[in-house]
């Protein structure tokens, strides 16, 4: 088993670690010390204190409810919108305290993008889902927005397929096109992060593989944070991995040396499947 | 009851009979509820036949284009028909923005706090108020204001520039605006649940996308939840107005004078609106009545020849009702058509 | 990306963002101030009143009012005991709930329990058109379709007198018009109830009366409570059916064939005549107004206590 997802990383890494630093040497870009998060009364993230490296892909696995997605969401402020929540500690973006409360959430939002599980393209054409982040924000030069689209569209490699029919619906991509399009969506405000919340789960093996080639080329130019329970998927695509359970961050460090060579028990057993 | 008595010795053939027994009740009960069901199916029948019936010969061109007469073969509905177009028109530019804005609000601000628990439980109370108590309230409020400015309004706002030779009097007496703001405080309530309804079926999924790009809050409400929201929110208010176009009771309380042979602002044609456009903010300050309150005149009338006037002014209403239903069940006819998550 | 640009500062957009969800609170707020506008009027004509003018229960005693069997305030000798408004009123609601509640939960199981899914998208769209027919239309239907061809042959072969006016024409649009009100409230508790507690009934060799009688029907029991009352407290309220089949006599009578003045067709009587603002018979128009509104108040508030106790079961 171990055995298998070495020569996963083997295959990534070779082309990676010519061109990318090893974790330790690279900025960091978020920072979270003793991260506490509550739904309510029930304590969802217990003191999570761990870094993100700049333009490189950070992957949260763990078993589902371990806290991962909610870690995840604290990052650009999404769990704001649900009631009751209360979150202590720190998150620091670039050493900014982005819970601060000077900080404005919006402006923080175009910074961190979000990509979700399910893809939630909305009910407008092509070009008016890409052009919806640009234009909220204030901008309304036509030709200043097409470059936009169609900049965000090739970055997502979506370009070739839809340059055609760019304002035809959104709802008519098929669910692997509906997913890259969100996130050319999130590209198109120009953040710094892209958070991707289990992002090919929804999607057929054909699909899942294009969205994993589209991170990996990413990371050139955006820090990717990705929640997934597929551990094949963090293996290929991430440089750092951390292990979520039970709301705790049990282990954080080099996606090939966590695969191969845990030093918790809990890892070990988790990504060897042994787990109950 | 096909229940067995513990003395009856169970026997094949008492089986036989329990079986068949029970059938017979089960089978009799369905006929009583299917029999009570499509009751109502005939009585809406023998209404619209037995009006129709007596409505024939009465509902002609003439009945749609003359005002109300003390002579039933020369009473028609314009009259009504006019007042009843701007009732509806000005109750909708009050109701639909406060009703669809108080639902947003509710939906997609408020937090659980007592405040917004006070709005909700009095929503359904503002449900259940008879329909008089609003006219009671349009009267004291709107119509007389509490006797404020006495009793004749003799308070007058005029000569606003762009507004001509137009007046506004304080109270507003019995008018048009009397009569809309007290009907759209009475629909309020069908609006919001309505509203409330339709934005609580847009999927959270849709608002996380947007506001994950960076979307504020009503920027996400504005682009995104309420184009989603529309078909539900028209279907909703489609009907609330079409309650509002068969009310009577609070009008007569406002007192629309029932024998009104004019229309709001003198307007029976766009010839006059071209001429005084003035009168356009006339209309609204000015006294009516509407089709339903007609028809109550006439069923009142002691000449029986009334009664034919008053079914024929019973199908136009009906005419105009059924129309707005329909419109009603075709925009949520095509939304289901349409786009799906 | 500078570190200030996450900064709040003031820019027009957050102002705009703070002006729209005040006015969509005030938009909110409207309904508070309906409901607060309606006790106000009420109360400040009939309870209290600003000192030089005098508010009804000032000039006539409660007493005289809740316990009188005399209603006479167009007479010369006045008497305002509203008990003959009450008993018209309830005269009319008992003979509409008498008609509407049966039809309506018999229907309501009908759709819930038996009707196919064809059936229902006929008789559901049925009952919304008689739900928005308006009242003054069921008002025409009782007065000159139920009273001379249903009501007068058959109570004057058997003898009994029967005015042009009466209460049981009345009655029975208003328990026409309540009846898509029970069916759907009803119905809808019945559906709440599980499919297990039905397939549980079935299981025990029950036939569908059986679990539609027995099991479906005490389960959904404070549900259809709940409807009944809100059922109740419409037919108490309404206003132009009654106004016009039922006559302007203020009696205290049970005879459903005589007419009778209910609470609602006073406040429409008094309103039609010239009444001026502040004599006592105007004044009298609020008080009874204010009796109608607590009735109907206090049957909504129970009903939606009824059907959250139901709620809280189910769900």
């Amino acid at each position: 088993m171990l055995n298998a997802f070495s020569d996963l990383v083997k295959t990534r890494d070779g082309q990676s670690d010519s061109e990318s630093a090893t974790p330790d040497q690279r900025t960091t870009k978020i920072e979270t010390n003793g991260l506490d998060f509550y739904y309510g009364d029930q304590q969802a993230l217990f003191d999570i204190s761990m870094t993100i490296p700049e333009r490189a892909v950070t992957a949260l696995i763990g078993p589902s409810g371990c806290g991962k997605s909610t870690f995840l969401r604290t990052l650009n402020r999404m769990n704001d919108i649900i009631e009751g929540t209360r979150l202590t500690g720190q998150v620091l973006l670039e050493g900014i305290d982005i819970y601060a409360p000077a900080i404005d959430v919006v402006a923080l939002r175009k910074k961190v993008g979000m990509v979700f599980q399910k893809s939630t393209p909305f009910p407008k054409s092509i070009f008016d889902n890409i052009a919806y982040g640009p234009r909220i924000a204030g901008l309304r030069d036509r030709r200043k927005l097409t470059e936009i689209v169609e900049s965000s569209l090739k970055r997502a490699a979506l370009w070739d397929e839809v340059k055609d029919r760019i304002n035809e619906s959104a709802m008519a991509l098929s669910g692997g096109q509906q997913q890259r399009l969100c996130i050319a969506r999130a590209l198109a405000t120009s953040p710094d992060v892209l958070l991707m919340d289990e992002p090919a789960s929804a999607l057929d093996p054909a699909s899942t593989a294009r969205v994993e080639d589209l991170i990996f080329e990413l990371k050139e130019n955006y820090t990717i944070v990705i929640v997934t329970h597929n551990m094949q998927q963090a293996a290929r695509v991430s440089d750092t991995t951390a292990f979520f359970f039970q709301g705790r961050l049990i282990e954080v460090g080099d996606t090939r040396q966590l695969f191969t060579n845990p030093k918790q028990k809990q890892t070990e057993d988790y990504i060897t499947g042994r787990f109950g | 009851m096909s229940t067995p008595t513990p003395t009856a010795a169970p026997t094949p053939g008492s089986t036989a009979h329990e079986l068949t027994h029970g059938r017979r009740e089960s089978r009799l009960f369905e006929t009583l509820c299917a029999v009570s069901t499509w009751s109502t199916f005939a009585v809406l029948v023998i209404l619209i036949v037995s009006v129709s019936y007596r409505a024939w010969g009465w509902l002609d061109w003439q009945f749609l284009t003359s005002f109300d007469s003390r002579k039933p073969e020369r009473a028609g509905i314009l009259a009504g028909l006019l007042g009843s177009c701007w009732m509806i028109v000005i109750t909708i530019m009050f109701s639909v923005p406060v009703g669809v804005g108080a639902a947003v609000y509710l939906e997609e601000y408020a937090t659980d706090n007592l405040l917004t628990r006070i709005i909700r439980t009095n929503l359904a109370n503002l449900a259940g108020v008879p329909s008089i108590v609003y006219g009671i309230l349009g009267l004291t409020v709107f119509v007389r204001m509490f006797g404020l400015f006495g009793e004749q309004g003799l308070f007058h706002i005029e000569g606003i520039p762009l507004w001509g030779d137009a007046v506004i009097p304080l109270p507003f007496g019995r008018t048009v605006i009397s009569g809309a703001l007290s009907l759209s405080l009475l629909i309020l309530p069908v609006i919001i649940v309505a509203a409330q309804e339709a934005l609580r079926a847009v999927p959270p999924s849709l608002r996380h996308a947007s506001l994950a790009l960076g979307a504020t809050r009503w920027q996400t409400i504005r682009h995104q939840v309420l184009p989603s929201a529309l078909p539900g929110i028209m279907t909703g208010v489609i009907l609330a107005i079409s309650r509002a176009f068969g009310e009577t009771a609070p009008l007569v309380m406002i007192g629309a004078m029932t024998f009104v042979r004019f229309a709001p602002g003198k307007i029976t044609s766009l010839q006059v609106v071209f001429d005084d456009p003035a009168s356009l903010v006339r209309a609204p300050f000015d006294t009516f009545t509407v089709i339903p309150i007609q028809i109550f005149n006439w069923v009142r009338q002691a000449k029986s020849e009334f009664q034919h006037v008053a079914a024929a002014g019973i199908v136009v209403l009906l005419v105009v009702l059924l129309v707005l239903n329909g419109l009603a069940i075709y925009v949520r006819h095509r939304s289901q058509k349409n786009l799906r998550w | 990306m500078s570190p200030t640009s996450l900064n709040r500062s003031f820019t027009l957009n957050r102002a705009k963002e703070q002006a729209i969800e005040v006015s969509l609170l005030l938009c909110a707020l409207v309904s508070i101030a309906t409901t607060a506008g309606i006790v106000f009027v009420l109360v400040a004509e009939s309870v209290f009143a600003i000192p030089p003018e005098k508010a009804f229960f000032q000039e006539v005693s409660p007493w005289e009012f809740f316990t009188g069997t005399q209603w006479s305030p167009q007479f010369a000798d006045k008497h305002f005991g509203v008990l003959p408004l009450v008993c018209g009123t309830f005269l009319i609601a008992g003979i509409a709930a008498a008609v509407g509640l049966p039809i309506g939960i018999l229907s309501a199981v009908y759709l819930s329990e038996y009707a196919s899914p064809r059936v229902r998208s006929i008789v559901k769209p049925i009952l919304e058109i008689l739900a928005g027919i308006p009242t003054v239309v069921y008002g025409f239907f009782a007065l000159y379709l139920i009273t001379p061809t249903l009501i007068k042959p058959i109570f004057s072969t058997l003898g009994f007198d029967v005015d042009g006016y009466n209460a049981l024409s009345a009655g029975i649009v208003v328990g026409i018009m309540i009846i898509p009100m029970v069916s759907s409230l009803s119905e809808d508790a019945l559906r709440a109830v599980p499919r297990s507690l039905r397939e549980a009934g079935y299981a025990l060799g029950s036939t569908k009366f059986d679990v539609s009688a027995k099991v479906v029907l005490p389960a959904a029991f404070s549900g259809i409570v709940a409807s009944f009352l809100l059922a109740i407290a419409r037919a108490v309220g309404e206003t132009m059916a009654v106004t016009i089949a039922a006559g302007q006599s203020p009696t205290m009578t049970l005879n459903p064939l005589r007419s009778v003045q209910t609470m609602t067709s006073y406040i429409v009587n008094v309103s039609l005549g010239d009444t001026p603002a502040g004599t006592i018979e105007y004044k009298s128009l609020y008080a009874v107004a204010l009796c109608l509104f607590s009735i109907t108040l206090v049957m909504n508030i129970l009903s939606q206590y009824v059907m959250r106790r139901y709620r809280e079961v189910y769900q």
